[in-house]
């Protein structure tokens, strides 16, 4: 099925608008002439996405100092004050240097390996109630904030956009490594696995979920 | 029109007759049978006495027009644990795996996890966008998704944190608790490799952003070659439109990879030359290893197994002899080839039996048929995939990932049988 048929259902606002895009590619009839092209206009709405060089940022800008008026008002009800979380929300500040201790405490400063996506992520689905109802300066002022509380950027007035944002490095950031559970012994190629007297002795109960007593009433089998 | 026949009363002639007859036909009955071994003192009233199903008529046709399980049933549900998460909006809950039977998840009964709730779509207003580095930026509704050539697929889903509350040790009683982020369902839909030629990828394409229409806006990025290996934008589950907590009415299906992957509400497609580093893949969904290091992009799912009866919400309700122990086993890297079962933690290990089909990526149905001699048993399950990979033990998982990776724990579950048939969930060394 020819693009011709696609732009034929157009209007002529859209022809015009859409018309370079094919003039300079080659002709590659796509295969069942189905759907419509996108405008730009609804593509710049929905393609949100921020990649951790920078990509997808918006024009705009904000200093922590204002994020902090905005946190106060709309984020401390679940995150903390001091982003500490509240309850169960995330924390999202603190944990430093605790990835190896018994309990991790993973936060954006302690565990988050790009800036970018604390701005995706406010931007995307933040506040939890109404997501979308922040402008891009308050996300950037946002951002600036809890880096703020993170102890990344230090001075209040520091102004965090599109340029500055994508040079912010987290402290966590090289620690994180590709898939190789595949090296793992217990995947080495080729094992065959134990049938007979694999372990010595009777078994032994080491540990008991009865002990911990967590299992929600209703879920139990009487 | 047929006169209505009266509904039997306790008092009626029919009954009281019943009565009367009971003893001598029962005691005559065994005698000549000789079952002495599994003869009654009184006979069976429910053979005896006709219950209200038998003796009056029942409901008409269109009483439900979609139907419901029996009332008897009511149990097999999905369950919650309150204290995982902060809010039930953004939870989960999980499939009663102890009460279902064969490989398909019925569609009431497949677990949820949202972000931000369900998204209540009207697939007249539902749009999918194909964006970025491609020829042509398209907009499909779902009138043009039904247009083009469908396929269908068995696949399972697994929430790559089923089971992470037990890194540390035992501690839900209850494979649905345990195990049941988990489903498994035939798809039907659009294969994505479709849409994406639709609109035509450019070279430099490397990997697709996939996004939802919900109110997180959830946001995965997938590798293109996985895109265009095996992946559907499906629009039916089970036969029937995907349910709204599922993704209704299109979602993403990722065979044999994480389940955050498997984009519900689906309304864009982008493709890039690297990956967006969304929330879901960097500060969740990352593995944190025991020296601080945390693997990212673990996005095939191991080989994995679970008894579901006997296990602490189905225990053996009998004293002994005859009985099924049954289970589920899958792998992300394939087939399921073989499953062994072990009674006495991990000791020695026999085949069980798979019944029903055992597809790539998707659930197979294993059973033992054990002779009970009523003694305590430590119930383990291991499959083995036909990669050649095994799944590996609780010991074995922790001392290559330590105990705060929260997800891929694929380990073999140990069920503690007691004489009473009640069943726990412990750890055996």
């Amino acid at each position: 099925m020819s693009k011709c048929r696609r732009l034929g259902a157009l209007v002529g606002a859209l022809l015009i608008a859409c018309g370079p895009a094919f003039a300079g590619s080659p002709e590659k009839p796509a295969k069942y002439g189905l759907g419509r092209l996108a405008l730009p206009d609804e593509v710049a709405v929905w393609d949100i996405d921020v990649r951790a060089d920078g990509l997808g940022l918006p024009e705009g800008s904000g200093t922590a100092a204002r994020g902090e008026e905005i946190y106060s008002e709309r984020c401390a009800s679940c995150h903390g004050d001091f982003g500490e979380g509240i309850d169960r929300w995330p924390a999202l500040a603190g944990g430093r240097d605790t990835l190896k201790d018994e309990r991790p405490l993973k936060t954006i400063g302690s565990y988050w390996p790009h800036a970018s996506t604390i701005f995706d992520y406010v931007r995307r689905a933040m506040p939890y109630a109404s997501p979308g109802t922040l402008s891009d300066d308050e996300v950037y002022a946002l951002t600036a904030y809890l880096l703020q509380l993170n102890d990344i950027v230090t001075d209040p007035d520091f102004v965090l956009s599109k340029k500055t944002l994508a040079a912010i490095r987290l402290p966590n950031g090289k620690n994180f490594i590709p898939d190789d559970r595949l090296a793992e012994p217990h995947y080495a190629k080729g094992l065959v696995p134990c049938m007979t007297d694999c372990r010595p002795g009777k078994a032994k109960i080491t540990g008991r979920a009865r002990a911990l007593d967590v299992t929600p009433e209703s879920g139990g089998a009487e | 029109m047929a006169e209505r026949p009266k509904k039997p009363s306790d008092g009626s002639p029919d009954r009281l007759r019943r009565g009367l007859l009971t003893g001598g036909l029962v005691a005559g009955g065994f005698a000549a049978t000789g079952l002495a071994g599994k003869a009654r003192a009184a006979g069976d009233k429910a053979i005896l006495e006709a219950p209200e199903w038998t003796s009056g008529l029942g409901a008409g046709v269109d009483k439900a027009p979609y139907g419901s399980p029996s009332r008897y049933e009511k149990h097999v549900v999905r369950r919650t644990v309150d204290w995982l998460t902060a809010d039930s909006i953004a939870s989960v809950n999980f499939t009663p795996l102890h009460e279902l039977e064969g490989t398909i998840t019925p569609n009431g009964l497949c677990f949820e996890r949202h972000h931000s709730g369900v998204a209540g779509i009207d697939p007249a207003r539902h749009r999918l966008m194909v964006n970025g580095m491609v020829e042509t930026e398209l907009v499909f509704d779902m009138d043009d998704i039904r247009r083009f050539p469908r396929v269908n697929a068995i696949h399972f889903l697994e929430c790559i944190a089923n089971t992470g509350m037990e890194w540390r040790g035992a501690q839900l009683n209850g494979c649905q608790f345990t195990h049941g982020m988990f489903h498994n369902v035939q798809y039907t839909g659009v294969r994505l490799k479709t849409l994406l030629d639709e609109a035509g990828i450019k070279p430099q394409g490397k990997w697709l952003l996939a996004e939802g229409a919900d109110a997180a806006r959830m946001s995965r990025s997938i590798p293109l070659s996985k895109a265009l290996d095996d992946c559907l934008v499906a629009f039916a589950m089970n036969g029937e439109a995907l349910r709204p907590e599922q993704g209704y009415p299109l979602r993403l299906v990722v065979p044999g990879w994480e389940g955050n992957m498997w984009i519900k509400w689906l309304r864009r497609l982008e493709i890039g030359d690297k990956p967006w580093a969304q929330r879901e893949e960097t500060s969740k969904y990352t593995d944190l290893l025991a020296d601080g290091k945390a693997r990212r992009h673990t996005f095939e799912i191991d080989v994995k197994s679970v008894i579901t009866s006997p296990s602490p919400q189905a225990p053996i309700r009998h004293r002994g002899g005859h009985t099924v122990v049954t289970g589920l086993a899958w792998s992300g890297r394939g087939r399921v080839a073989s499953i062994d079962i072990s009674l006495d933690g991990g000791r020695n290990w026999l085949p069980a039996r798979i019944d029903g089909p055992a597809l790539p990526k998707a659930a197979a149905r294993f059973y033992h048929d054990l002779d009970w001699d009523g003694s305590e048993l430590f119930l383990q399950s291991r499959a083995i995939d036909d990669q050649g990979y095994v799944q590996p033990t609780k010991e074995a998982l922790r001392a290559a990932r330590g105990v705060n990776s929260v997800y891929h724990n694929n380990s073999i579950q140990t069920w503690f049988v007691k004489r009473d048939g009640t069943v726990e969930n412990v750890e055996v060394s």
